[in-house]
Parts: C-alpha cells; structure tokens; sequence
C-alpha cells in the first residue's frame, strides 16, 4: 500500500472538488453541445456559421490556453463591465472553460449525431401530428443520444482528465492538492502515482456506466 | 376556422376534398392540377407509373410537401396556406396543420416505425402526446388494434425484431390508434418481399370491408381493383382516368392508361 504521509484526507477532499468541476462542466457542456448543434445545423447562416467558427476556434486552441483566457479575460470583462472589482473564482473559471470547451467538442457529435438520424423516423412523428419540440424530444433526440454516446465517452473521458488543468488557477482539486503533498513531503513520485491512480479509477467506475448506457440505447437496434 | 365544402345542407362533409393540387420541384413540375374527393367510407386506389406523382400527391395531402397551389379540405376545414415574400408557400397555422395531421394518419412504403421504441410503444405514442389520451385509454386502444391486425403477441418486440410484414402491420395498427377520419397509404407493400405482401393486404382488406376511408397509393393491381371503391390513374403529374375498378380496369378511355393496365396485366 502507499504510504501518503497523513495526506490521504487532502487527496479525498482534492476528488471532491475535481468530481464537482468535471460533473458541473459536464452538464453545461451538455447543454451548450445540444444548442451549438443545433445553430450549426440551423438553415439560417447568420447562426450556423458564427456557431461553426466558434466550435472550431475554440477546438483548435490548446485547452490550457483556453483556461487561462476564461480566467484572466472574465475577470477583466466582467470587471470592465461592472464597472469595478469583480472576483471570478478558479471553480467558476474553470468551469466555464472546460464547459465551452466540451460543449465545442460535444455540439460536432450531436451534429453528425442529428443528421444521421433516418428522415423517415422524423417524418412519421410529423405526419401523425407532432409538434417540433416534440419530434425534438420523443423521436430525433433518443436517436441521435445513441449516435453520440460513444463520442461523449471519450470527451467525458478527456474532461476528467483537464479538471487536472484547473490546479494553475490555484483551485484545491485532486491535482493541486498532490502537488502540495509532493512538495511538502519530497516525494512526488509517490503522490503524482496516487494521484493517476485516482484518475484510473473514475474512469474505471465511468467506462460500466457508459456501456450501460449504450447498452440501454442500443434497444431496438440491430448490433453492428 | 374555415368551413367550406360540404356536399349538401345536411350538415355532412366529405372526409377529404382536395382540389387543383400544383407541386414543382425545381424546374420539375410534378403535380399539375389535381383534384379528388374522397367521401366517407370509400377506398381510393391511387395507380400510376413511377414519376407520376402519386406520392407526392399523397404527401401534399397531409402537407409533409407543400403544394405550390391547391386547396385541402379535411371534413369541411380548409388547411390555411400563407405566401412568402418570394412566393413561397407555406402553413399559415402550423397548430392547424398538426391538429389535420391527427386526422389523416400515413402509413409509409418504408413503415418508419420508431426504432428506439417497441411495438407497444409505438402505437401509444402519439395517442398519448398529441391526443393526450390517458395511458389506460391508449393500451386499450392499442390492445384493439394489435389484436385487428393479429400481432397481440409482439407488443414487446422491436420494430428490428420483425419482419416487414409484420412491422407494415403494426405501423397500419399506429395510424389506427388514432383513430383518423382518413387512412393515407404511400405504397404500402413496395418494400415487402413478395411473400410478405399478401398479410398486409389482408389486413387492408378487413379494414375497408370496416367501411374505413382510405387513399391508397399501390402498385397492387389486385388490390385496386377488388377492393377501391374507385380508381385514379395520374398520369404526368394529372388525373388521366377516373371511375370504378371495372370502369378503369374493364373498359379504361384513355389510352395511357389502357397501355398502363395491360403492362402490368403481363406480369
């Protein structure tokens, strides 16, 4: 067993804090994936193409460097605009940053995802009198959430892993609070496997639910 | 809500009246002025070669296209069309068009059931979200209607898990859930294997003995001619022929239409 020198406790509270930014940046994420879709497959180009510019601009920039902007340049913008000192904290910062940053990734998945959705099953639920929001919800959504898993895993799988990033803002996550355990104790080979251990391990207890969830969406589709 | 259209002062109008129906697609022109009628309990075979127009006609019935001019009336009710700007037509009242739709149920040549969703499911669904039936009242309609067309015993099956046959069977028991004024069919049996054919005809037999009203796009020539109570042959995107089976197919005036018959005849 390792020895963490008393810093086990820190660690704990460090993957409360990195689960709480990973899960939160995953809702949002989500959200803003399904509305950057949805303007990126709008028949308006005045919405689609500013919303394509901006998934790809934000994917082709490096994350990290994303983080730093979201912090500094929100701190700044909302300052500026407040007129005085506004405080963004590292959490809300770091959230936001890997929010865009999986709702950028996320909204090309759903938009593959919706367009690949049969027409003839969106044409029923019209012509037995759906409205919109419902062929949205009861028939195109359900089909296109099955289409996207896979590609969610792996971007959810990628957001655990950058919560690690959030440690520069100074935020006390599982990353920060291994580095100070490394410094503290001289012993970061020690920490810096406890912490990949960690990693290892949400992955470990996500990868089942995935499958489940594939699994539960898969119903009624022919495998292959 | 416009009323127009009823046959006589009784009160009664016809299930569906649609009248100089214009479609282009592109610089195709497609459906070039057509009119039909289709009075309560009358079974109307549509036929045609392919390119004729009959299922965009169909469609343009319950507005899945929009026809570039015409009118549609669903038991007396005009469905209300707007122009764009550049000419465009268009819904004019979308709620009125899904309120129709609910009239006019499609059975589609590629069935289209919902493949996330099981049989059962299926025929639920739009009872409970757009008639918003209580759940009891939808599985004792959909009990009704699986059992009419003999599949009680699949109503936890996927769509994937059956055969054409059978799916094309519970996609009728769908729109019969429903419970429209109108049963609209677009080629129903093209995309069955030939030995599949034969049960879904079946079970649009007993629904017109019922005394259901249905427009019915087929290739089936036997079908059209025991069963329709009246035939339309389009032609060219326009009502080339018109009466009863035996008229149509005993004594056709027209001589695409007479070309029409006996080609397929041979086969």
């Amino acid at each position: 067993m390792l020895n963490l020198y008393g810093y086990g406790n820190q660690l704990i509270d460090g993957v409360w804090v990195t689960l709480e930014v990973a899960f939160t940046s995953l809702a949002i994420g989500l959200v803003l994936g399904l509305i950057g879709a949805a303007a990126k497959l709008s028949p308006r180009r005045w919405i689609s193409m500013p919303a394509t510019a901006v998934t790809n601009i934000l994917r082709g920039v490096p994350e990290f460097v994303i983080l730093l902007i979201c912090y500094f340049g929100l701190t700044n913008l909302l300052s500026h605009l407040a007129g005085g000192d506004v405080d963004v904290s590292p959490f809300e910062g770091g959230v936001f940053a890997l929010s865009i940053v999986f709702g950028s990734y996320s909204s090309e998945a759903f938009r593959g995802a919706f367009l690949s959705v049969g027409k003839g099953q969106l044409e029923a639920a019209r012509a037995f009198g759906m409205r919109p929001i419902q062929v949205f919800f009861r028939i195109h959504l359900p089909q296109a959430w099955r289409l996207a898993l896979p590609s969610l895993n792996n971007q959810w799988q990628n957001l655990l892993k950058d919560t690690s990033l959030v440690s520069v803002l100074g935020l006390e996550e599982l990353m920060r609070k291994t580095q100070v355990a490394a410094q503290v104790t001289k012993e970061p080979f020690v920490f810096y496997i406890a912490a990949s251990l960690i990693y290892l391990v949400f992955l470990a207890i996500s990868n089942p639910i995935f499958i489940l969830l594939e699994r539960r969406a898969n119903r009624g589709f022919p495998k292959g | 809500m416009a009323i127009i259209g009823g046959p006589s002062g009784d009160g009664v109008y016809d299930a569906l009246i649609v009248e100089d129906i214009h479609k282009k697609f592109g610089d195709m022109e497609v459906l070039r002025g057509i009119s039909l009628t289709a009075r309560d309990n009358e079974v109307i075979a549509l036929l045609g070669s392919s390119g004729s127009g009959k299922s965009t006609f169909l469609r343009c019935v319950n507005l899945l296209e929009t026809p570039d001019a015409g009118r549609v009336y669903v038991k007396g009710e005009l469905i209300e069309m707007g122009q764009g700007a550049a000419g465009k037509r268009f819904a004019a009242n979308p709620r009125q068009v899904e309120r129709i739709r609910r009239r006019l149920c499609m059975v589609f040549q590629q069935f289209n059931l919902w493949a996330h969703m099981t049989v059962l499911q299926n025929i639920i669904e739009a009872p409970v979200h757009v008639l918003k039936l209580p759940r009891r009242e939808a599985l004792e309609r959909a009990d009704a209607v699986l059992e009419k067309v003999g599949l009680s015993a699949k109503k936890d099956f996927y769509p994937s898990q059956l055969s054409g046959g059978q799916q094309q069977r519970v996609a009728i028991a769908r729109a019969l859930a429903m419970e429209p004024d109108v049963l609209l069919f677009d080629e129903p049996t093209s995309a069955l294997d030939p030995e599949l054919v034969g049960e879904v005809l079946t079970v649009m037999r007993d629904l017109a003995k019922e005394g259901r009203t249905m427009l019915v796009v087929t290739h089936e020539m036997g079908f059209a001619r025991e069963v329709a109570s009246r035939v339309v042959f389009l032609h060219k995107g326009q009502v080339e022929e018109e009466g009863t089976p035996d008229q149509v197919f005993g004594a056709p005036k027209s001589e695409r239409c007479r070309q029409f018959i006996s080609s397929t005849l041979k086969h």
